[in-house]
């Protein structure tokens, strides 16, 4: 983040402006991603009235970085017609998508509505791996297409890397495509739970050893001794600070008007359909709730020796049942880096230890004389 | 002289943070924050009024400055954000495709 882009975001932390939203156009999407965590059906999405008076209000309640995201995006027919809306209303709007519906024709629109970059998902440089990840036989030559006609009209490009079991052998090819192609590319172990709670897209996340290959690689991490050094204790105001920007300059709207903290952060907080946006920012007891949250106040991690620079996602703590709580996935992240087991993990591994414990049994008729357990 | 005509490029984005206009350049994401004059320059930059016309009616009351030196003063900064691309200026007025709504916002 540019020194600019930090003060305007802390001006707009001291101002209570959401300076980012994610809106996701629709849950719809042409491939089946086997992490995905949505579902893909219409459950009843915004109309292009509604998601246009949306975005009136957005623009008048401060939001600056639009992200627009799905499912996928091109699969609204009326995209262009909302993307046109936005950039009316000057958003600085971001794309997230899969790309393979965009071919020569859609990448000059895009360009000449003064879209800010697109972000496409790519797992692997390789078609058996990558559309093995999307189901759909032939998506990742419609995706790379798509990136070089995006190139070719000057856009920025960013292509989404997900580290999974199933391609983690492979960024290194992502990052070399990346390269070739002459865009970004970023790479997340970051594996999210579904909508509905179910957990079961987690079994794909990479292990231990892979997170530690990852944060060793310098070439994505830069200089390894910082990055994996062991974080010095915080001082008094790193304990007073806010966690990080969901429900504070950032929240997340989905295809059906509900706003919540974060796209990773489920907690309902109000429906557009039923308040105007800028009062579910403002005044939703949730969103509150959320904004209270400072470091010194988290459960377990306050005294934990990751807490001044741990990645907790408080979205995933909060799929873990306490948004206050540690999110397991980055104390993994944590222990990965530096080697020193978390708060979270040790007392995990207290309980595990206690579920375990085999006692004596009281002597009695019938027992063995050594008390063991048969 | 010849009179310029400023227009807010359509292809940068732009919000107004607590009174601060923030502005991202659309050709490299650069991000910009104007000050008060150009603020007022990028409010005013509707394709039609001439600059003359925006330093008169609205820099020289705002900040009470001789006109000639606000004109010039101004016309050095409107062409310092055109070559940035966030302001873009002619000798002609420039035709808006439709009304830049959130402009100002």
């Amino acid at each position: 983040m540019s020194t600019l882009m930090q003060e305007m975001s802390e001006k707009a932390l001291r101002l209570g402006i959401p300076l980012s939203v994610q809106l996701d156009l629709t849950y719809r999407c042409n491939e089946r991603c086997v992490h995905c965590y949505l579902d893909h059906d219409d459950h009843g999405e915004m109309t292009t009235v509604e998601i246009k008076h949306l975005l009136d209000e957005m623009a008048d309640a401060g939001v600056f970085i639009l992200t627009l995201s799905g499912g996928e995006i091109f699969l609204r027919r009326d995209f262009f017609e909302l993307l046109e809306h936005a950039r009316r209303l000057m958003f600085c709007v971001k794309l997230k998508t899969n790309a393979v519906l965009i071919r020569e024709r859609e990448a000059e629109r895009l360009r000449d509505l003064g879209v800010e970059s697109v972000q496409i998902s790519i797992y692997s440089h390789r078609p058996e791996v990558h559309d093995a990840i999307t189901l759909v036989p032939g998506s990742l030559k419609r995706s790379i297409d798509a990136a070089r006609f995006l190139k070719s009209q000057g856009l920025k490009v960013i292509l989404a890397n997900v580290l999974m079991t199933q391609n983690m052998q492979d960024y290194p090819g992502v990052r070399a495509l990346a390269a070739e192609l002459g865009v970004e590319c970023t790479l997340d172990p970051t594996i999210t739970p579904m909508m509905d709670g179910n957990r079961s897209t987690l079994e794909l996340g990479v292990d231990r050893t892979v997170l530690q290959q990852v944060f060793r690689d310098a070439s994505l991490v830069g200089d390894v001794d910082e990055f994996c050094a062991i974080p010095a204790a915080p001082g008094e105001s790193e304990l007073e600070s806010t966690p990080c920007s969901a429900g504070h300059t950032a929240c997340y709207v989905s295809p059906y008007g509900e706003v919540f903290p974060c796209v990773q952060f489920p907690l309902p907080t109000g429906n557009v359909r039923q308040q105007r946006f800028v009062d579910i920012w403002r005044h939703s007891d949730q969103m509150n709730d959320v904004r209270s949250i400072r470091l010194k106040d988290l459960t377990t991690c306050t005294s934990c020796t990751h807490v001044s620079n741990c990645t907790r996602c408080p979205g995933l703590a909060f799929m873990e049942g306490n948004m206050r709580g540690p999110s397991s996935q980055d104390c993994e992240k944590s222990f990965a880096r530096t080697g020193v087991p978390s708060a979270n993990m040790l007392a995990k591994k207290r309980t595990a230890a206690n579920l375990v414990q085999i006692r004596a049994l009281p002597a009695t008729a019938g027992a063995s004389p050594t008390g063991a357990i048969a | 002289m010849s009179r310029l005509y400023l227009a807010r490029n359509p292809r940068v984005a732009a919000r107004s943070l607590d009174g601060e206009m923030m502005i991202m350049s659309g050709r490299d994401s650069t991000l910009f924050t104007l000050n008060k004059t150009a603020t007022i320059l990028w409010q005013s930059a509707d394709g039609a009024t001439p600059l003359d016309q925006i330093v008169e009616l609205r820099i020289c009351r705002e900040f009470q400055v001789e006109p000639a030196q606000a004109l010039q003063d101004a016309e050095t900064l409107a062409r310092e954000l055109a070559s940035h691309e966030i302001l873009q200026i002619s000798e002609e007025p420039i035709p808006q495709p439709s009304p830049a709504a959130g402009g100002s916002r």
